[in-house]
């Protein structure tokens, strides 16, 4: 095998190098897929198809196409900062077809308390409560509207709480009295009545305060002998405190 | 003259030596060279996430939206973001938890006498500059987009799980179904049509921010200026675009 001056092994070792540059060819074309490095050391074509993916979270935008009053009333409340799919899941299918696919609508405290719910690791300054004596047992949109919380504003009035005793008291013989005065209510118990209870009379003693014989009471208050009338019960035994009845 | 020319190939051969490593360094100056260039023209599509640690309240809406969004596998081990929740006991020991990855939120622990401080993190894909999990794909199947996203692609990976290793973040898993590598996106099908990642829309209290890093009108702009900003693992010049504000030095 000799070409020309050139000598039989040096053609030998071209046709090996040919051909093995021919099977490396082929193999590359067979094996390395379209669009390989084109733009790098991967397929060119797998970026468009990986932004092509389908889309779960319409985005709030969207929601305020049709929702509209629901989006302005939550724009200026404390939740603004909420998106709608945060708490109603994934609604690109219902932007899509709003009657065949409905949102989930969240019932119940867990939804709530998922952010609300006191947790030491929270930042300071976020509003948590605990939800064993936040009004337990009545769900949280009985008192705050979810596109709105703002909470609802504290009665001031014992009577907006406990209609029923002060209407009452307001026809008995204690009707000057002000809750107040058997009462030591802390403020907080109008705002969580349950966990800030207030105080209640608890000795006999109390009632002597001004019914006593030695009372420095008005002098129109009836008086007893605290030392045997009715015997070592407590007063309210017989006298409904906020309705007495001093004649059997 | 045969010895003459002995010695003059000699001295060519020294001289042709001498060039090579020349020009390999010269190739070596020119490289680095040609990589600034691209990195400088990348400047406005750059995405990164920023991470405001003190916001967080631990909702884990993020980590259920991103499952949501992505079709993630349900199970809880496999995850593309999820959160962690950290005390920091009082002889400077850390203990750190992230129970299903935060999805459903956090319980409410009896609170430990000896904690601290404690306070939650959220962690993802830190897409890396620098990509350790690139590096390793023996096939190109994980890459860098030419906006800086690490992807994955599903079609050609083969499941080796090098990069699952490689990754300093612990941020990949194999997806069972497909048997291939599979992590957080920054939900490129999003962010290429202008919407924010699924984890950023939901966010209550605005701790993820998103956007791209030459832009000044990114909200990611503003935090840049306000805080000073960290990142996960410096030492391992990963160069990660996940920025974190506020973080405590125990995070690891
Ligand atoms: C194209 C208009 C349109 C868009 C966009 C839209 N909705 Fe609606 N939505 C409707 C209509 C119409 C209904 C009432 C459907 C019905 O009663 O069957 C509705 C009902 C709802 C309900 C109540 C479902 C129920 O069971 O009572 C919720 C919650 C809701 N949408 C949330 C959203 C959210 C979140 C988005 C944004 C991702 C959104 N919507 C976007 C039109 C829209
Ligand atoms: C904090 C969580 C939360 C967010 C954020 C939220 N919703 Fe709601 N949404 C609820 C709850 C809870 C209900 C059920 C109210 C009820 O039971 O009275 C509801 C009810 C609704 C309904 C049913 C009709 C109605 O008014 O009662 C619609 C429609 C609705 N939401 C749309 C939206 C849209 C649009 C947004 C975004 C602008 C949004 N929601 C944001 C929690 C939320
Ligand atoms: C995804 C988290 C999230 C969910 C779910 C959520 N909230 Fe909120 N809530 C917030 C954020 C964030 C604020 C604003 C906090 C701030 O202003 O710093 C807020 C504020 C509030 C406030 C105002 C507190 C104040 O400062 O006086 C109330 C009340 C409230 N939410 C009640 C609710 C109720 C009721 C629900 C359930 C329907 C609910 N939230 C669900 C995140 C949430
Ligand atoms: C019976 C009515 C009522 C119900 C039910 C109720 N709340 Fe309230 N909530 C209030 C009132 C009144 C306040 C304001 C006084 C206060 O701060 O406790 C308030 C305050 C709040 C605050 C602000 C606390 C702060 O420190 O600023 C949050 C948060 C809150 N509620 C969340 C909830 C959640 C979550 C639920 C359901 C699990 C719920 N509320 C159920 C009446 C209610
Ligand atoms: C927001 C509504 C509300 C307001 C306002 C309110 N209360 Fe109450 N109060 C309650 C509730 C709820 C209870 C618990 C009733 C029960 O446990 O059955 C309660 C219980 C009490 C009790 C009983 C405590 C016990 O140990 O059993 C007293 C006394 C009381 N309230 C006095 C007052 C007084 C005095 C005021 C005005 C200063 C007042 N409350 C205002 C809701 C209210
Ligand atoms: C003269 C003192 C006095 C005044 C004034 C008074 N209370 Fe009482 N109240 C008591 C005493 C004593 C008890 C304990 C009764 C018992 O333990 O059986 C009591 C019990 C209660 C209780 C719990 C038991 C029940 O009857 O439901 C409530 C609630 C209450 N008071 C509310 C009020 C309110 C509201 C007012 C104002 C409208 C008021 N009280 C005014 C003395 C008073
Ligand atoms: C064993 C039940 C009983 C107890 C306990 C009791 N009382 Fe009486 N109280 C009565 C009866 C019965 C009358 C009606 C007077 C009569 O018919 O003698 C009365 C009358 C009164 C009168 C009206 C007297 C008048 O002259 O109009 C006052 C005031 C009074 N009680 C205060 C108290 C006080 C204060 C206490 C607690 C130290 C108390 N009571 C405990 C049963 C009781
Ligand atoms: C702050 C002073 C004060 C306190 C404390 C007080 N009362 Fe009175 N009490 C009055 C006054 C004032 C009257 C009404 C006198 C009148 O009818 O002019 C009255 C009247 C009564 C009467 C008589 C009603 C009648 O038929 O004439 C009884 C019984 C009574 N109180 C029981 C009690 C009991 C029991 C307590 C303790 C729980 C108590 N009071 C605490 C001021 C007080």
């Amino acid at each position: 095998m000799r070409v020309g001056k050139i000598p039989g092994q040096v053609v030998r070792l071209a046709i090996v190098l040919i051909a093995s540059l021919v099977v490396l060819l082929l193999v590359r074309a067979r094996f390395v897929p379209e669009s390989f490095g084109e733009t790098g050391h991967y397929r060119a074509d797998v970026v468009p198809a990986i932004a092509a993916q389908p889309i779960r979270y319409a985005g709030m935008q969207a929601c305020a196409e049709c929702h509209d009053d629901v989006a302005e009333v939550k724009a200026s409340s404390y939740h603004r900062g909420l998106t709608c799919e945060g708490c109603h899941g994934a609604a690109a299918d219902h932007v899509e077809d709003p009657v065949e696919a409905t949102p989930a609508v969240p019932s119940g405290r867990e939804s709530c308390l998922r952010c609300h719910e006191y947790l030491g690791a929270r930042p300071t300054g976020f509003p948590q409560i605990i939800e064993t004596i936040h009004n337990p047992m009545e769900p949280c949109a009985g008192c705050h509207d979810p596109h709105e919380p703002t909470p609802p504003a504290v009665p001031g009035e014992c009577s907006a709480c406990h209609r029923a005793i002060a209407s009452t008291k307001s026809v008995s013989h204690h009707w000057s009295l002000d809750c107040e005065t058997c009462h030591l209510t802390p403020q907080k118990h109008r705002e969580n009545p349950r966990a800030h209870l207030p105080e209640k009379p608890v000795a006999r003693e109390f009632c002597g305060r001004c019914h006593d014989r030695a009372a420095e009471s008005a002098a129109t208050v009836p008086r007893v002998d605290m030392a045997d009338h009715g015997g070592r019960y407590p007063c309210w035994q017989c006298h409904y405190p906020h309705d007495p009845e001093g004649h059997s | 003259m045969p010895d003459d020319r002995a010695a003059c190939d000699r001295r060519k051969f020294l001289h042709d030596l001498a060039k090579l490593p020349c020009a390999t360094l010269l190739l070596g100056v020119v490289g680095p060279l040609e990589t600034l260039a691209t990195e400088t023209e990348e400047g406005e599509e750059y995405y990164a996430m920023g991470i405001q640690v003190d916001r967080c309240i631990g909702c884990g809406l993020c980590v259920q939206a991103c499952k949501t969004e992505n079709d993630v596998p349900q199970e809880p081990y496999f995850f593309r973001t999820w959160v962690e929740h950290y005390e920091i006991h009082d002889d400077g020991s850390a203990t750190v938890e992230s129970p299903e990855g935060g999805i459903h939120g956090f319980p409410p622990g009896d609170d430990d006498r000896d904690v601290l401080r404690s306070f939650f993190v959220p962690k993802l894909c830190n897409q890396c500059d620098n990509p350790p999990c690139v590096q390793v794909c023996p096939v190109g199947a994980t890459f860098k987009t030419e906006d800086g996203v690490v992807l994955v692609d599903q079609d050609y990976c083969i499941g080796c799980r090098y990069c699952i290793q490689a990754c300093p973040y612990g941020a990949r898993y194999l997806d069972p179904r497909t048997k291939t590598a599979d992590k957080c996106t920054f939900c490129y099908h999003r962010i290429t049509k202008g919407l924010l990642p699924a984890c950023v829309e939901v966010c209550p209290t605005q701790a993820r921010v998103f956007g791209e890093l030459g832009t000044r009108s990114s909200p990611l702009h503003r935090m840049k200026r306000q805080d000073s900003l960290h990142v996960l693992k410096p030492s391992l010049n990963t160069e990660p675009k996940v920025l974190y504000a506020n973080l405590d030095g125990e995070v690891r």
